[in-house]
């Protein structure tokens, strides 16, 4: 494998549109993933994120317009070249009834592999590493489906982390996990970002975590950009009225400064806000 | 570097070595489980060259395979039990592959070319050619091959909405494995009685009647699908995985799968126009040898195994060991071996139907 260039990985969308048989989801999209920074993607159920995380990925083909990696466009590209510089994980990845965890992280490597996939000691020192980082190592000899539904979706990482691509998309990664390895996971992929350049966009749910971790914040809505940029700018109560029809109220995250989402439904707020 | 840090550094550093005691844990229970399958194997085709209304011992029986056997042991091991033996041994090979092949391609146990009506397909096309167009060997085997292709690409091309789903393929499988049985007892109905009669007992699956040319026919077929497989065993393993992680990963999803199923049509086909359609032997081989390994691999080899054994035992039982002295074609008791199976597949399977 050569050393990763100098130059990080680009990867945009230009018009970019995508759907299921005609169903037009992600329509006429510009976006570029800021390179070597973390890129969080929120919106409402079945606004497009999913889609246009795989349409980023390489999964769904444009109806018109185009994803560009480092200016080529992906499906001009090998798909295994592709697979060296970006990764997904998928919103619902599935696996083999038996396989085991250190198994199915291994998979992972298959791109850095020959044709016949054979095992060498760097895959074995990097999926190693992907599983102590995600917590999984005293894991690794179980089956994948005795696991909880956290500790499985830490392995998932695990396995997208042993893919070792220089852009890693991941949809909903924090799905299933409690409160603290939901931190510990964003913390884990933070620390990736900042250590090693790793360009990240993930769809994340939680609008207080998203506007903490994220670098650039993009929100969806029905297929279009509604808003992107710093959390700071890009939260604002109208945005999220928009985006979500939640009406909240921002107020500064006591731990970080950024962004804090309170909404505020329909019966619990007695602290009419003065202004 | 902070504690954190270091600490996971130290723990990767473990996990290699965790990683590969791991690695050997499993290398070495596959070879056990393939050798055992190899003992299991051996002691079969050693008792179904020696036993018989004719028995010979042992010794006899490496003597006569070394060529310095009697005029009657070589009559009877190398002309009558010999060429039974290997046919058995190829086909089974062949069926158990193609089985699970289309069950990791799919997803799914239940698909397999006998429950799919691809076997079923080739039977046809092979009766057809037979009763029909009164085809002899060689011109059998194409249109048995010709069936399954066409069968298999029936299912595909109905299954198929903008993407493939396992469970999809399944249940149009085995709408077209119906449709295909109807053909084939018309063809049957309106066959003469005599060929109808010798059609029958090949659509039961028998080895018995074994020649040389079909076996070189098998042969020749493995030995062009069998390293193919072999060589794309390793795009297996992503398909498992779903088309979206496929993809991810560098692998061509919908072209890998449509090869597979092809090559795994081209095996179905290969070992039916052989012994006809040998019930069952596709399906239950590899979850046996996925269940002897306990993990998620596709056990390509180990299947493979199982298959020859499933399909020696068969033969053997279903000569030597049927209360009355009576003889049945494998097929019968690889199917009385396969149906509980199946049924126990049904009742256990989840309401996903991927089951157990
Ligand atoms: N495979 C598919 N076939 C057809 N339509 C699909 C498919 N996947 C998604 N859709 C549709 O596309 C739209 C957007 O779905 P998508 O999964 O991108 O939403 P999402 O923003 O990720 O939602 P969620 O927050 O629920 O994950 C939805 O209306 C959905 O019904
Ligand atoms: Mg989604």
């Amino acid at each position: 494998m050569p050393p990763s260039p100098p130059v990080p990985h680009t990867l945009a969308a230009v018009g970019l549109s995508l759907g299921y048989d005609s169903r037009r989801i992600i329509d006429d999209l510009d976006l570029e993933l800021p390179s070597g920074r973390i890129t969080v993607i929120v919106g409402a159920n079945a606004s497009g994120k999913s889609t246009l995380l795989r349409g980023l990925a390489r999964l769904l083909r444009p109806e018109s317009g185009v994803v560009l990696l480092d200016g080529d466009d992906l499906f001009g590209l090998p798909g295994k070249r592709v697979a060296t510089v970006v990764g997904l994980l998928p919103q619902h990845p599935v696996a083999p009834a038996g396989i085991s965890v250190s198994d199915l992280v291994g998979r992972g490597r298959h791109p850095h592999q020959g044709w016949f996939g054979r095992w060498s000691g760097t895959d074995d020192a990097v999926v190693s590493a992907a599983l102590a980082a995600t917590d999984t190592l005293e894991l690794s000899a179980r089956r994948l489906e005795d696991l909880s539904g956290g500790q499985r979706q830490r392995v998932w990482i695990a396995m997208a982390l042993a893919q070792d691509t220089d852009i890693l998309l991941l949809d909903e990664p924090t799905t299933f996990l409690d409160v603290a390895h939901q931190l510990e996971v964003l913390d884990l992929l933070h620390e990736r970002n900042r250590g090693e350049g790793t360009t990240i966009a993930m769809v994340l749910h939680d609008l207080n975590l998203a506007a903490r971790y994220a670098d650039h914040l993009v929100v969806l809505r029905e297929g279009r950009i509604l808003a992107q940029g710093d959390p700071r700018d890009v939260l604002t109560a109208a945005v999220v009225l928009d985006a979500f029809g939640l009406s909240a109220r921002i107020i500064d995250d006591p731990v970080s400064g950024t962004p804090l989402i309170v909404p505020i439904g329909r019966f619990h707020d007695n602290h009419p806000r003065i202004s | 570097m902070n504690d954190d840090t270091a600490a996971a550094a130290v723990a990767a550093g473990m996990g290699v070595e965790a990683l590969s005691a791991d690695r050997s844990r499993r290398r070495r229970r596959s070879r056990r489980v393939c050798l055992a399958l190899g003992g299991g194997i051996l002691l079969m085709a050693v008792l179904s060259l020696s036993a018989g209304a004719y028995s010979i011992g042992p010794a006899d029986l490496v003597r006569t395979l070394l060529g310095l056997g009697s005029g009657s042991e070589n009559f009877i091991v190398l002309t009558l039990r010999l060429p039974r033996l290997v046919l058995a041994l190829l086909a089974g090979a062949a069926f158990a592959v193609s089985g699970a092949l289309f069950q990791g391609v799919l997803r799914n146990p239940l698909a397999s070319p006998d429950i799919l009506g691809v076997t079923g397909g080739a039977s046809a096309a092979a009766v057809y050619g037979m009763l029909v167009l009164g085809f002899g060997g060689l011109a059998t085997s194409l249109s048995a091959a010709a069936g399954a292709i066409l069968v298999a690409a029936a299912i595909y091309l109905l299954a198929w909405r903008g993407g493939m789903a396992g469970s999809r393929f399944v249940l149009i499988g085995v709408g077209v494995a119906f449709m295909v049985q109807g053909f084939l007892g018309y063809l049957l109905t309106r066959a003469d009685l005599r060929d109808a009669q010798y059609a029958l007992t090949w659509l039961v699956g028998s080895v018995s009647g074994a020649r040389w040319s079909d076996i070189l026919t098998v042969a020749a077929g493995l030995a062009v699908l069998l390293p193919v497989v072999w060589a794309l065993a390793g795009r297996l393993r992503m398909l498992q995985l779903g088309d979206d992680l496929a993809t991810t990963l560098g692998v061509a999803a919908e072209r890998s799968r449509l090869v597979l199923l092809g090559l795994a049509a081209l095996l179905a086909a290969v070992a039916t126009a052989a012994v006809g359609p040998l019930a069952f032997v596709a399906f239950v081989s590899g979850p046996i040898a996925r269940r002897l390994l306990g993990d998620g691999r596709p056990a390509l080899l180990p299947s493979a195994m199982v298959g020859v054994l499933v399909t020696l035992t068969a033969d053997f039982a279903a000569q030597h060991l049927l209360p009355g002295g009576i003889q049945l074609p494998a097929g019968i008791v690889s199917g009385a071996i396969g149906a509980p199976y199946l049924l126990w597949l049904l009742a256990t399977a989840d309401t996903s139907g991927k089951g157990a």
